[in-house]
């Protein structure tokens, strides 16, 4: 069966290159990046700004049942075209990787299937490694978090 | 109970990771490592046994206390394995499209 979403992290690079083909119109795949609310929900943490133009800022912040902030980064948005192209920064607060170049393409396949590719370039070849060694941190937490919530709801 | 471990199994636990991060600096010892965590020193001894186990850690007898420092080897055999990234990836974009797929627009 071919992977859905695709890897690619070359040995001794900077960059590290995903992409997906979506069963969506690339209106709704670019809508699901830039609309602060559905974005919040796929990537499971609060977007509190999103300001979708050239020199916009976003800010991505998730925190706990206690309201300690257990994630927090931000961003400037450099190009910003709808349907098509999104260029930005991304730093995670407090976490020692240093600034990325985020490149994000959405292309129209046919009318209901679109491609998004997510080229992200780190400062150094040791920081790309250290996301990918540790890249499950984030997506554990999530499910810790998500775990955290049903378990509440139960009490 | 049996348990296959393997380096992912390893580093799926959020206090192992910040454990391999503290002695990637530097080799230390379990009491150095275990005053890093709130958790019981037992469950950190648990945790210790589960790293050197799969061979991230490697334990050195050096008088009474045994040292752990890091295995780059096996270290580098994670950074070469890119599987778990892409699959926090895949479960994002999956929800990503189930999202939008019940999306109406015009609300």
């Amino acid at each position: 069966m071919e992977l859905k979403t695709k890897v690619n992290a070359e040995d001794g690079t900077q960059e590290i290159v995903v992409t997906r083909d979506f069963d969506l119109p690339v209106e709704l795949l670019f809508k699901a990046h830039v609309d602060p609310e559905i974005l919040g929900q796929w990537m499971g943490t609060k977007v509190l700004k999103m300001e979708g133009r050239p020199h916009g800022g976003y800010l991505l912040e998730t925190t706990d049942g206690n309201g300690k902030v257990l994630f927090r980064a931000n961003g400037v948005i450099h190009t910003f075209l709808p349907n098509s192209k999104i260029i930005r920064t991304f730093e995670m607060e407090n976490a020692p990787i240093g600034v990325q170049l985020e490149v994000q393409t959405f292309e129209r396949l046919t009318d209901n299937t679109s491609r998004f590719t997510g080229r992200t370039i780190y400062e150094t070849v040791a920081y790309r490694d250290q996301v990918l060694k540790f890249g499950m941190e984030k997506g554990v937490n999530m499910a810790h978090d998500r775990l955290q919530t049903v378990v509440e709801k139960l009490k | 109970m049996k348990i296959r471990r393997d380096v992912f199994q390893a580093i799926a636990d959020p206090t192992r990771r910040a454990i391999l991060l503290l002695v990637a600096t530097q080799t230390m010892t379990a009491g150095a490592i275990a005053a890093n965590f709130d958790t019981a020193r037992p469950t950190v001894s648990k945790h210790l046994a589960i790293l050197t186990e799969c061979e991230l850690l490697q334990p050195e007898q050096n008088g009474r206390e045994i040292y752990y420092h890091l295995n780059p080897q096996k270290m580098k055999e994670v950074a070469d394995f890119i599987e778990p990234f892409r699959k926090m990836w895949d479960a994002r974009f999956n929800k990503l499209e189930a999202i939008m797929k019940n999306y109406k627009p015009n609300k």
